[in-house]
């Protein structure tokens, strides 16, 4: 065997390791995976619940059948446990269909929600209502729960608009490139706006570093409202638009010429996405790697067509969240915030995919 | 129609190009003009193109060829002049119709996530599929005529990122193809390959234009390629239409020298049936 004849059987084994997941069978198993996420975290914690007693509380929310349990037993499960629960879940879905989202927009696998300086925008915002609650106490209404959430989310999308804007070529496109370095630099100035801001709050600066952190403690229903409100047009959005995903990821010139509007598809996904993202950052703070590494897990799985990774990367992206949330509330002391958790996991975990996988799939 | 490459001024035009009546002009562009801001690209260039022929659209860098094949192909708007696609105003197609009757294959592409090469192929079918792209099997039937034209059967199954240059400027070929469109433009399709690679690139596309009656308009720099493989040339300079016509009407020195500004000597080659050029820049002394 001559050496080109090795170096071919040498591919040709490489390449029998494409072998792919069927997308139906991975979306059978990640909704299992949710419902028994669903049901580890309703029932397990400060006061435990029994299989019958869950069943039985939500049959009496939902369809108003009788009920025998005691009523602070009923408000924990009903208003505590499962709007916590369904934040997390909405979430993390939020947060891995827009990092797929981002990452075929951008061409970039190693692009993430927060990578138009979504999540920048989002503390900001956060920031800027909680310093001002400091400076003004007599502003009571600055220190409802909700408004950091609601400045989170104006910011963030202020943010992507004017990162748009930069990056906007003559001919009124975005190229990803453009998209990547306005982001960039957006984010940068507003690190340092927020550590202005922590230095105006001087000693009360927990609040703004608490709230950066990104936690799922204490969310109601409101919550879980505003995510879902704003993450399932998203998804409605985003699914019907997957097949001119996979065709921009060819190129401008190759997707113009198969019949896709560009630049009409990359906006409506731009925002699809970012929505879904500041949604998320809005009510849970910033959460890091769920977005970045759901998706690629995903491909790992099932490979790049949009088509099942959009999906995938939605009930995965939820999976993971609420599980990681689980964890952090019922089996971790004293609750450290879930984005610190899913950081210091997902970032190793990330590390290893790439020192392992990365180099064969992708060139740089 | 009559042959309308003519600019009566022009010494150079072809005055008799010898276009077969089976052949039909399927793609024609009158006064055609483009700017970049106030400089001027493509200045009123009017060109007539017939089905079953290869056209290499030759120049000077910066003369305006990858700009003509934007306009074709609508990524870039004339600002002045027509185009004509079977006889119809092409700004009167939707994006849609237009990919069903004109494909690009595109000079700079990059893959960058992990599809097959069959994937990367099959989504050429895209101005025929419906939402979800579901393929029938009359898709997946062009789908492996395109991989089994371009010799990638072997490779139909891998990823594309994993590619060499040239494997993955057959898949981009094949994905243009797989268009199945009567119009295909070729952007600089060998800039990237070794020799072997590029005259079995162009071999295969001559089959196609012959067997299949598609037009075909390749820009590149590699005359002696064109050489070999085009049926017409169209020359370029400054944005202007200088020459266009059956190769060996057009491919002479004094052309050449007029185009290019460098001195030529262009003889039949009966080793490649086509022709071959030798070049000389006028300042070179010459080896005894």
């Amino acid at each position: 065997m001559d050496t080109q004849e090795v170096a071919l059987t040498r591919r040709e084994a490489q390449s029998s390791m494409v072998r792919r997941l069927n997308p139906w069978i991975c979306s059978v198993f990640l909704l299992i995976g949710i419902l028994v996420v669903m049901f580890i975290s309703l029932s397990f914690g400060y006061m435990p619940f029994e299989f019958e007693e869950i069943l039985d509380i939500l049959s009496y929310k939902v369809f108003g059948h009788e009920t025998s349990y005691p009523e602070s037993r009923i408000m924990v499960l009903w208003d505590v446990r499962l709007p916590r629960l369904l934040t997390s879940l909405a979430s993390g879905a939020a947060l891995g269909l827009s990092g797929a989202i981002f990452q075929g927009i951008l061409l970039n696998p190693l692009a993430d929600p927060y990578t138009l300086g979504v999540s920048s925008g989002a503390a900001f915002g956060a920031s800027v209502v909680l310093v001002l609650a400091i400076i003004f106490p007599s502003l009571s209404f600055l220190s409802s729960p909700l408004m950091p959430a609601a400045g989170a989310f104006v910011a963030s999308v202020l943010t992507l608009i004017l990162v748009m804007l930069l990056a906007a070529d003559d001919e009124g496109r975005l190229p990803p490139p453009n998209l990547i370095l306005a982001g960039v630099i957006m984010s940068a100035i507003l690190s340092a706006a927020i550590s202005f801001i922590k230095y105006l709050a001087g000693e009360q600066v927990s609040s703004i570093i608490f709230w950066l952190l990104g936690s799922f403690q204490a969310r109601t229903w409101t919550e879980a409202g505003i995510v879902f409100f704003f993450f399932l047009p998203a998804l409605l959005i985003a699914l019907p638009a997957a097949m001119d995903l996979n065709i921009m990821t060819l190129g401008l010139r190759s997707a113009e010429t198969l019949g896709v509007n560009t630049g009409r598809v990359r906006l409506k996904l731009l925002v699809a996405a970012s929505i879904a993202a500041s949604a998320s950052v809005a009510v849970a703070g910033i959460i890091g790697f769920v977005g970045l590494i759901v998706p690629h897990l995903v491909r790992l799985l099932t490979g790049p067509d949009h088509r099942s990774l959009l999906p995938l990367s939605t009930l995965g992206g939820a999976l993971l969240l609420s599980a990681a949330d689980t964890v952090v509330r019922v089996f971790l002391p004293g609750e450290i915030p879930v984005g610190v958790l899913t950081a210091l996991i997902a970032g190793p975990a990330f590390l290893v995919i790439f020192r392992s996988k990365m180099k064969d799939l992708i060139h740089v | 129609m009559s042959n309308s490459n003519t600019l009566n001024s022009d010494p150079f035009i072809s005055q008799e190009s010898k276009v077969n009546s089976a052949q039909e002009c399927i793609l024609s562009v009158k006064n055609l003009s483009f700017s970049h801001g106030k400089s001027p690209v493509v200045r009123s260039v009017t060109l007539d193109f017939y089905s079953g022929r290869h056209y290499v659209l030759a120049g000077p860098n910066g003369a305006g060829k990858s700009t003509l094949l934007d306009l074709l192909s609508h990524l870039k708007d004339p600002a002045k002049g027509k185009i004509s696609i079977f006889g119809k105003d092409s700004s009167t197609y939707s994006p849609l119709e237009l990919a069903k009757v004109l494909a690009l294959a595109p000079q700079n592409f990059q893959f960058n996530f992990t599809f097959t090469v069959r994937e990367i192929v099959s989504l050429g079918r895209r101005p025929y599929l419906g939402r979800w792209g579901r393929l029938s099997p009359e898709d997946e039937a062009v789908v492996e005529r395109c991989i089994e034209i371009l010799n990638l059967k072997k490779l139909a199954g891998r990823l594309v990122t994993g590619l060499s240059g040239g494997e993955a400027q057959r898949v981009v070929l094949a994905r243009t193809l797989a268009q199945a469109t009567p119009i295909v433009l070729l952007d600089e399709p060998t800039a990237s390959l070794d020799v072997a690679q590029a005259l079995d690139l162009m071999a295969r596309v001559q089959v196609l234009t012959k067997e299949d009656k598609i037009l075909v308009i390749t820009v590149t720099h590699d005359l002696h390629l064109a050489a070999v493989y085009a049926d017409e040339m169209v020359f370029l300079k400054n944005g202007r239409l200088v020459a266009a016509g059956p190769l060996a009407k057009t491919l002479t020195p004094p052309l050449l020298r007029e185009v290019f500004d460098a001195d030529s000597e262009v003889h039949p080659d009966p080793f490649t049936g086509g022709l071959n050029i030798s070049f000389r820049h006028p300042t070179m002394p010459l080896k005894d």
